[in-house]
C-alpha cells in the first residue's frame, strides 16, 4: 500500500455491499438533521450578531493569521482524536466496522461547506451569546474537511499490520494498550502522517470559507485571515486582499517547513520496509533539533512520560471481571442488525419530513438537475485540466532538476486557498460581461487543478528508467510513446490526483458558483448556487435537500467513475 | 534409548483445520503426537503444507489447536506462554525501535523496570555478537545482524524453550552457516538461558548438521511421518559419511511412494480438488533436461540433484511431482527416473514437445481436462474463469484455487490445450492469430 496517497473508503479493495451504503446514508444524513432541530430546539434565535471589531489594517494582520492557525491546530487535534477512537473501534469490532466504514464514505462525500450553516445555528445555541459558539463552529467545518480521510488511513493501517510483528507482540504477551502504542500506531505512523498533511492544505480551503459566515440574518465574523479577506470583499479593497494573500501564504510557507517537513522526515523511521528508501525527505529544522542539546535534553521529559504511559500495564481488577452470558453470536448479530435497520429508518423519516414539509417533488428533480449541470462542470473541467497539466506535468516529472524546484510549488499551490482568489475573478467578470455559467466554472477547478499537477510529476518522476531506455533505444517516438509508454506509467498516479481534484471540486462549487464582491453577486446555475443562495437566506430545508442530493451524486460519481478507473489502474498498470 | 529427563512440551492427538467454503473443512494437522524434553534440539522438517510452522504456533500458544491436548511444562497451553520465545524467519524486528530497544521490548512488556532490563539486555547482546550495535535501526544491518538482533530479543526473556521458524532461511549460504555454527557453540557450551529448542525447517542438511532429534512431516494434510535420533557429537562434518547416510535415508523417506490408490498423485485432494504449485513449464523442461543428461542418464539421485542444482527441497519436490502428476517422471526410494514419455519429450523440438506437454496435461490433469470438456460443449467456445474458480473454491480455499487455476492455465497455454485471455478473464479454443 502506498501511504503517501490520500486514503478514501471509496477505493476499498472490495466493493462494499451495498445494503450498508444505504443504511449509512440514511444514518449520515439523519444526523445532521438532528444538529439543525437540536439547534431549533434549543431555541437559538440567534440574538445580536457575534462580530469583534475587525479592522482592515495592514498591521493586524499578524494577529489574524496567528488566530487562523491556532484554529488549525484545535481542528487537527479533534481529528486526531477521533481518527485514534473511530478508526480504531472500526478495525476492532466487525460490527462496528460494517456501519462505521460506509458511513465514512459518506461523511467523505458530503459537501462541508453546504452544511455549514447547519453547525453554526447548532454550536451557537450551545454557547449562547459567547463567540466560543461561533469559535467552534468554524473548527467543526474544519474537522469535518479533514477527520475522514485520516480515520480510513489509521483504519487501513491497523487492518495491515504485518503478521510476524503481530505474532512478536502476541508471543510477548503485550497488553492491548501496549500493542496499540508500540505496534499499531508507529505502523500506521507514516500513511497517517501523509494523510495528515493533505488534510491540512484541505483545510486553509475550509478555515478561510467558515471564519466569516452569514445564516440568514445572522453575520458571524471571528478575527482570522479569512474574515479579514471577507471585509476586503464587502468594502471591494483590493489591497487588502493582495494584503491577505501574501499574509496565507506566507502563513502556509512558515507551516510547511516549521512543522510539517520535520514530522515527515521523522515519520520515515515507522516505515516498515527495510531497505533504505530512495526519497529521503530532508528538513532543516529537524536537522537543527538533533543537534541542539539543552532542546533534546527538555524534550525528553516529556518523551520518558508518553513512554511510561505507552507501556502502561492496565489490569482490570479481578470484581471487574462479570461473567459472560453465553449468548450465541448469531442472535447478536440479528439484534445488532435490527438495531442498526431501525437507527436508519428512523434517520430517513426525519429527513423526509424535514424536507417534505415545505419541499415537494419539484424541488427534488430541480435539484437533481442543478446537481446534473454541476457534475457536468466539474467533469468537464477535469478533463480540460488533465489535458493541459498532463504532458507538462510529464515533461517536468522526467527532468528530475525541474522536478525537484516545482514538485514543492505545485503542492503550495494545492494547500493555497483558492477562495482568497474568488473575488478577483468577480472584478473580471463584471467588467467584461462574461457569462458565469461559463467562467465561474473555472473557479472550482482553480485551487484543485494542483492535485493533477503534483500527482503526475511523482509519477513521471518515479517512471522506471530501463523502460524510458527501451523507448528510446527502439525508437519509440511521439504518439506511440505517449499512449504506450508514458501515459500508462503516470496513469495510477494520475486516478489519485484527478480524483482528490474532484473530490474538492465539489466542494468548492459551493463557494465558486455564487461569488461576491461588494454588493455584486455573481451566480452560476448548479447545485452549489443552490445550496449557498439557501445558506444565505437562512432556508434550512432546502439545504439539507442540497446537501443531500450532492452527497449522492458525489458517492455515484465515485463508485461509478473513480472506483473502477482506480481499480483498473491498480490492477494492469501499477508498476512495481 | 530410554529418555528419563522432563517432558517440557507435550502435544497429544492435536489436530488443526480451517473452514473453506460453507461447510466443509481442510485438516492442516492430523492426529500429532509429539514430545520435546529437556537439553535437546528437535527438528521438525517437512514441506510447505506439512503444517510445520502451525505446530511451532501451536506450541507457543500463538494458535490455538482444534482439538487435542498441549501442554507446557504440565500445564494446559491456553494462549501465549512464558518461558516460550519465537525467532522468525522474516526477523520481525520492531523498524522504529532501535536493536536495544528492540530486546527489551519483551522484558519492558512485562514491566521489567528500565534499570534491570538494561543489563540484561546488555548481556544478551554481548552474548550473541552484537556488540556496538546497541543504537542502530535495522535497516541499518545486514540480513545476519537483523537475525542475530531476533536472537537476542528472544533470549532476554530467559525462556525454557527457543522456537525457531526458518531462522536461516532468508539468509544467504555464507551466513546462514555462520550463524547455524554460532548458535550451536553457545549451546554446547550451554551459555544460553534455555532449556531446548524447536527448530522448523526444510532444509534436510541443516536438520542433520543441528537437530538431536528429527521428526518427518508429511503433508496434506500434516502427520508425523517418521522420527529418528541423530546420535553424532557437535561439530557434525557435512562429508562424514554417515552424515550423507542420514541424508539419503531422510530423502528416501520424503519421496516414499505412497499408496496410490488413495490420492493421484502426491498431491493433495482428489480429481478437480488437486491442489497444484505454480511451476512454470520452463523449470519442468529443464528438470528432464538435467536429468536426461550426464551424469544421471535418466535416473538422479534426489539429494545429488538438490546438490547440483542448488535447491531446498521446496522448491524441488513440488517441480519432481508435477513431472510425476504428468507421467514424465517417477519418483522412488530418493530417486527420480523418467519415463519414455519423458525422454521423448528431452529429444523432441519445440513443436512435439508442447504437442506432447499438451496431451500429458489433458490426460492426467483433472481441472485441465474439465476445462477442454466445458470448452469443447460450448458452442461458443468459451468459458470465464470465475466458473472453474467458483468450483475450485468447493475443495480448496481461495489462496489455493487462484494458485491452481493459474498454473493450469499456464500449462494449457503451453501445451496449446486451450486459450485464456486475460482482459475478459475467460478461457477459450481459439489462439490469437
Amino acid at each position: 500500500m502506498d501511504e503517501r496517497r490520500i486514503a478514501s473508503p471509496a477505493l476499498g479493495a472490495r466493493a462494499l455491499p451495498n445494503q450498508w451504503d444505504l443504511i449509512a446514508l440514511a444514518l449520515g444524513f439523519g444526523f445532521f438533521v438532528l444538529i439543525v432541530e437540536g439547534a431549533r430546539g434549543m431555541g437559538a434565535p440567534l440574538g445580536a450578531p457575534v462580530t469583534t471589531d475587525l479592522s482592515l489594517q495592514y498591521s493586524s494582520l499578524p494577529y489574524y493569521a496567528l488566530r487562523t492557525t491556532l484554529r488549525m491546530f484545535a481542528a487537527i487535534l479533534f481529528s486526531l482524536l477521533f481518527t485514534f477512537t473511530y478508526a480504531t473501534l472500526a478495525a476492532k469490532s466487525r460490527r462496528a466496522e460494517q456501519v462505521l466504514i460506509p458511513l465514512l464514505d459518506v461523511l467523505q462525500s458530503v459537501p462541508v461547506l453546504g452544511f455549514l450553516s447547519f453547525t453554526v445555528t447548532f454550536f451557537l445555541g450551545l454557547f449562547p451569546g459567547s463567540t466560543l459558539g461561533a469559535e467552534c463552529a468554524a473548527i467543526f467545518a474544519i474537522f469535518t474537511s479533514q477527520a475522514w480521510n485520516m480515520a480510513f488511513s489509521f483504519y487501513q493501517s491497523l487492518r495491515t499490520v504485518p503478521r510476524d510483528l503481530d505474532e512478536v507482540a502476541n508471543g510477548f504477551q503485550l497488553s492491548a494498550w501496549q500493542k496499540f502504542w508500540q505496534l499499531e500506531t508507529p505502523f500506521a505512523m507514516p500513511g497517517l502522517i501523509w494523510n495528515t498533511m493533505m488534510s491540512m492544505s484541505g483545510g486553509w480551503f475550509f478555515v478561510v470559507a467558515s471564519e466569516a459566515i452569514s445564516v440568514g440574518d445572522t453575520t458571524i465574523k471571528l478575527p482570522g485571515v479569512g474574515s479579514y479577506l471577507a471585509m476586503a470583499i464587502e468594502q471591494k479593497r483590493v489591497d487588502c486582499v493582495i494584503a491577505a494573500v501574501v499574509a496565507m501564504a506566507l502563513v502556509i510557507l512558515a507551516y510547511d517547513q516549521i512543522i510539517f517537513r520535520p514530522i515527515v522526515a521523522f515519520s520515515q523511521k515507522f516505515r516498515v520496509e527495510m531497505t533504505g528508501s530512495q526519497t529521503e525527505t530532508k528538513s532543516f529544522v529537524l536537522d537543527l533539533f538533533q543537534r541542539t542539546r539543552w532542546l533534546r535534553a527538555l524534550t525528553s521529559v516529556p518523551a520518558d512520560l508518553f513512554d511510561r504511559f505507552a507501556m502502561w500495564r492496565f489490569q482490570p481488577p479481578k470484581m471487574l471481571a462479570v461473567k459472560r452470558i453465553p449468548v450465541p453470536g448469531q442472535v447478536v448479530d440479528w439484534l445488532w442488525y435490527a438495531l442498526v435497520f431501525a437507527a436508519a429508518l428512523y434517520s430517513l423519516k426525519l429527513v423526509v419530513t424535514f424536507v417534505g414539509a415545505t419541499l415537494g417533488w419539484s424541488d427534488v428533480w430541480q435539484v437533481a438537475g442543478y446537481s446534473l449541470i454541476t457534475m457536468v462542470r466539474v467533469l468537464a473541467l477535469i478533463i480540460i485540466a488533465s489535458l493541459i497539466w498532463t504532458p507538462i506535468s510529464v515533461w517536468i516529472g522526467l527532468r528530475p532538476r525541474v522536478a525537484e524546484k516545482v514538485q514543492p510549488l505545485a503542492q503550495f499551490l494545492a494547500a493555497f486557498p483558492a477562495n482568497v482568489l474568488f473575488p478577483v475573478a468577480v472584478i473580471g467578470i463584471l467588467k467584461f460581461h462574461l457569462n458565469p455559467d461559463i467562467w465561474l466554472s473555472l473557479l472550482i477547478i482553480f485551487g484543485t487543478q494542483w492535485y493533477i499537477v503534483f500527482n503526475v510529476i511523482g509519477g513521471a518522476s518515479a517512471f522506471p528508467n530501463d523502460l524510458k531506455e527501451v523507448a528510446s533505444n527502439f525508437g519509440v517516438k511521439g504518439w506511440q510513446w505517449w499512449r504506450n509508454v508514458i501515459l500508462p506509467g503516470v496513469f495510477p498516479y494520475y486516478v489519485t490526483g484527478a480524483m482528490t481534484a474532484s473530490g474538492g471540486s465539489w466542494n468548492a462549487s459551493i463557494v465558486a458558483e455564487y461569488v461576491k464582491w461588494g454588493d455584486d453577486t455573481v451566480s452560476a446555475h448548479g447545485v452549489g448556487a443552490y445550496i449557498a443562495k439557501a445558506t444565505a437566506d437562512g432556508d434550512y430545508p432546502r439545504i439539507v435537500l442540497g446537501v443531500c442530493v450532492m452527497a449522492i451524486f458525489v458517492i455515484a460519481f465515485n463508485r461509478l467513475l473513480w472506483r473502477p478507473l482506480f481499480g483498473y489502474a491498480e490492477r494492469k498498470l501499477r508498476l512495481s | 534409548m530410554i529418555d528419563t529427563s522432563k517432558p517440557l512440551v507435550e502435544l497429544s492427538h492435536v489436530r488443526q483445520s480451517y473452514s473453506i467454503g460453507s461447510e466443509k473443512e481442510r485438516a492442516v494437522l492430523d492426529d500429532v503426537n509429539l514430545t520435546i524434553r529437556e537439553r535437546e534440539i528437535v527438528g521438525l522438517l517437512g514441506r510447505s503444507g506439512s503444517g510445520k510452522s502451525t505446530i511451532l504456533r501451536i506450541v507457543s500458544g500463538l494458535a490455538k489447536a482444534s482439538g487435542g491436548d498441549v501442554r507446557f511444562m504440565g500445564e494446559p497451553v491456553t494462549g501465549p506462554v512464558d518461558g516460550v520465545a519465537m525467532v522468525f524467519q522474516s526477523f520481525a524486528l520492531f523498524p522504529w525501535l532501535t536493536v536495544m530497544e528492540n530486546v527489551e521490548l519483551g522484558l519492558r512488556a512485562k514491566k521489567v523496570s528500565e534499570a534491570a532490563a538494561r543489563p540484561r539486555a546488555l548481556k544478551a547482546i554481548d552474548l550473541i555478537g552484537l556488540d556496538g550495535f546497541e543504537s542502530a535501526y535495522p535497516k541499518e544491518l545486514s540480513g545476519g545482524m537483523r537475525q542475530r538482533v531476533g536472537f537476542a530479543r528472544a533470549l532476554v526473556v530467559n525462556p525454557q524453550l527457543l522456537l525457531m521458524d526458518e531462522p536461516f532461511s532468508a539468509l544467504d549460504v555464507l551466513t546462514a552457516e555462520t550463524l547455524r555454527t554460532d548458535l550451536l557453540d553457545l549451546w554446547v557450551e550451554g551459555r544460553m538461558p534455555i532449556k531446548s529448542i524447536l527448530l522448523v525447517t526444510h532444509g534436510i542438511e541443516e536438520a542433520v548438521l543441528m537437530c538431536d532429534r528429527i521428526v518427518v512431516l508429511q503433508s496434506n494434510p500434516g502427520r508425523i511421518a517418521a522420527e529418528m535420533h541423530v546420535k553424532m557429537p557437535h561439530p557434525r562434518n557435512r562429508l562424514d559419511p554417515e552424515f550423507r547416510q542420514l541424508v539419503d535415508h531422510i530423502y528416501g523417506i520424503m519421496t516414499k511412494r505412497e499408496d496410490v490408490a488413495r490420492r493421484e498423485g502426491l498431491f493433495p485432494g482428489l480429481g478437480l480438488g488437486m491442489t497444484l504449485p505454480r511451476i512454470s513449464t520452463n523449470t519442468l523442461a529443464g528438470m528432464l533436461e538435467e536429468v536426461a543428461a550426464p551424469p544421471y542418464n535418466g535416473k538422479a539421485d534426489m539429494p545429488a540433484l538438490a546438490d547440483s542444482l542448488q535447491m531446498e527441497i521446496d522448491d524441488l519436490f513440488p517441480v519432481a511431482e508435477t513431472l510425476q502428476l504428468l507421467r514424465f517422471a517417477e519418483m522412488a526410494e530418493g530417486d527420480i527416473r523418467l519415463t519414455p514419455a519423458g525422454k521423448r519429450f528431452v529429444e523432441a523440438d519445440i513443436d512435439v514437445r508442447k504437442k506432447l506437454f499438451g496431451d500429458h496435461l489433458l490426460a492426467y490433469v483433472p481441472l485441465a481436462q474439465r476445462i477442454r470438456r466445458v470448452l469443447d460443449e460450448r458452442p461458443t467456445h468459451t468459458a470465464p474463469a470465475t466458473r472453474f474458480r467458483a468450483e475450485l473454491e468447493d475443495y480448496m480455499s481461495e489462496d489455493y484455487a487462484e494458485t491452481t487455476l493459474r498454473s493450469v492455465t499456464n500449462w494449457g497455454r503451453y501445451g496449446e490445450a486451450f486459450a485464456y485471455d486475460e482482459s475478459s478473464q475467460s478461457f477459450s479454443l481459439e489462439n490469437p492469430q
